[in-house]
């Protein structure tokens, strides 16, 4: 079992400040019009720390890594 | 289109439940006769939710979730409950539940009051849209006729919403009743657990509550005497577009569209296509879809679903492609404008579209299409843009023979069949 975390974006509370594809372009890109696309949700071991960061970055709290166990 | 609410009178089959007063008599029920009919409610008890669970009774507002467990997952919480009786109906291709609430209105409420002193609930709230004015006063009409004779010992509360096509999903009318716009909360909210004033709420269709008050009263076997074993019990549908009686009728699962078709007269001429599910749902080929039974499970692999049984025809003399294009106009005028890829997405697909049927696309139009369609779904808090998207994507395959005529030729300058209401942005979400 590990444990790790998947992206989970607030589309309501997301209005496209687009940090999130510039901290952890790994995992999410943007859409013509600024918001995100979660390409890959689970997050892999090595960005732990890049997600958390981007978790923090929001202007608007809208993205969340939430813990899962796979 | 016929557009009045009453389904028709010659269409008692036996099948008829729900509407079998109306087949009866030809008036809607009021208090008497509706008892004379069918009966005191029963007492309360919890044991009504095993009837139910026993009975198979599923969601008949498109989702198809067991009822069972749904008042189960709500009977168990700690706090009181409330019930929320949804009449709200907001898609355009459905007429089922309005018609219901004009003919019998008494089942509902029968069914409402059953289920909340099930859940251990202490209020019935009823939803509707505030456009229907009369609706409105004829329902509380029969509130207070109920009141009158103290029929029941819970209140019920009649509300008159914002009508758009969003404001009928569940956590739009908790946010709602709860003081706020009538706007999706997102999918993190769950009702079931925390509602209104944080209670355990639970939302059901009127259909829905009104196949439980009957239920109540005559048990889970003969609920299961119709139907099928996936999807027991009768259900409401709605049908329109190019067929002789355009209306609602109530109908066995496991039907085919043929025999719903035929029910409702039967074509009013040669079919290309049917919509299946609402302005939400799944075009597919008159060919593939006869023979199909109208279930969830009998649609699937189609890649189709009943929805809140909506089936509207689309003759050979009209184009499916101007039909979509038209229908998602309505749809990215009538999001909650809370998301942004459902804000912005929608209307470019809509646009896309648009110019799609009207053969006035530049050379990569069709990819582009394809691109953004792709990336609706999954990107907002309800599901909105995934119910567009199924629609847009849909269409392109049903239809892909008139994508490329209308690529070569142009506009086949076919006339407007489906009514589709003008897209005027609800204002008020209040």
């Amino acid at each position: 079992m590990t444990s790790t975390h998947t992206l989970r974006i607030d589309r309501i509370a997301c209005t496209g400040h687009g940090q999130c594809a510039e901290l952890l372009p790994e995992l999410i890109t943007l859409d013509e019009w600024g918001y995100p696309i979660v390409r890959h949700a689970v997050v892999p071991p090595d960005l732990r720390t890049h997600a958390r960061n981007t978790v923090r970055a929001c202007p608007r709290l809208a993205i969340h890594a939430d813990p899962v166990t796979l | 289109m016929n557009r009045s609410a009453a389904p028709a009178r010659h269409e008692a089959t036996g099948t008829a439940r729900l509407l079998a007063a109306w087949h009866a008599d030809g008036r809607p029920a009021n208090l008497t006769e509706h008892l004379d009919r069918h009966g005191l409610p029963p007492g309360p008890g919890a044991c009504l939710i095993e009837a139910v669970e026993d009975a198979g009774l599923t969601g008949r507002g498109g989702a198809g979730f067991p009822t069972g467990r749904k008042m189960r997952s709500v009977a168990r919480q700690r706090r009181r409950a409330v019930v929320v009786a949804n009449g709200m109906e907001s898609e355009p291709a459905s007429r089922k539940d309005q018609t219901l609430l004009a003919v019998a209105p008494h089942l509902v409420l029968d069914g409402a009051i059953l289920a909340a002193r099930a859940v251990g609930a202490d209020r019935v709230h009823l939803c509707v849209p505030r456009t229907r004015t009369g609706q409105l006063r004829d329902l509380a009409a029969a509130i207070d006729e109920r009141r009158s004779a103290g029929l029941d010992v819970l209140r019920i509360s009649l509300h008159a919403l914002p009508h758009g096509y969003v404001t009928s999903e569940s956590t739009a009318l908790v946010h709602w009743l709860n003081g706020g716009p009538a706007r999706p909360l997102g999918a993190r909210t769950a009702t079931c657990e925390k509602g209104v004033r944080g209670r355990p709420t639970l939302v059901q269709n009127v259909e829905t509550l009104a196949h439980l008050a009957l239920i109540a009263r005559h048990g889970p076997d003969w609920f299961r005497e119709r139907g099928t074993a996936e999807t027991p019990g009768t259900i409401l549908v709605t049908l329109s577009g190019a067929v002789r009686r355009p209306g609602v009728l109530e109908v066995e699962p496991g039907k085919t569209i043929d025999e719903l078709l035929q029910q409702a007269g039967g074509p009013a001429e040669p079919l290309q296509a049917v919509l299946l599910g609402g302005f939400a749902g799944t075009w597919l080929p008159v060919e593939q879809a006869l023979g199909l039974p109208f279930t969830r499970g009998g649609l699937a692999a189609a890649g189709a679903a009943p929805g809140a049984g909506v089936v509207a025809a689309l003759p050979r003399d009209a184009c499916g492609l101007a039909e979509t294009a038209r229908i998602l106009t309505y749809l990215a005028g009538n999001g909650a404008e809370q998301c942004g890829p459902c804000r912005f997405g929608l209307p470019a697909v809509a646009e896309d579209f648009a110019a799609l049927a009207a053969g006035r696309g530049d050379a990569d139009l069709l990819s582009r299409l394809r691109r953004r369609v792709g990336l609706l779904p999954g990107r907002g808090a309800c599901g909105h843009p995934d119910g567009a998207a199924r629609l847009a994507a849909g269409a392109l395959t049903a239809f892909a023979d008139d994508v490329e005529h209308h690529r070569r030729h142009g506009h086949c300058r076919r006339p407007s069949v489906l009514a589709v209401p003008r897209e005027t942005r609800l204002k008020e979400w209040r």
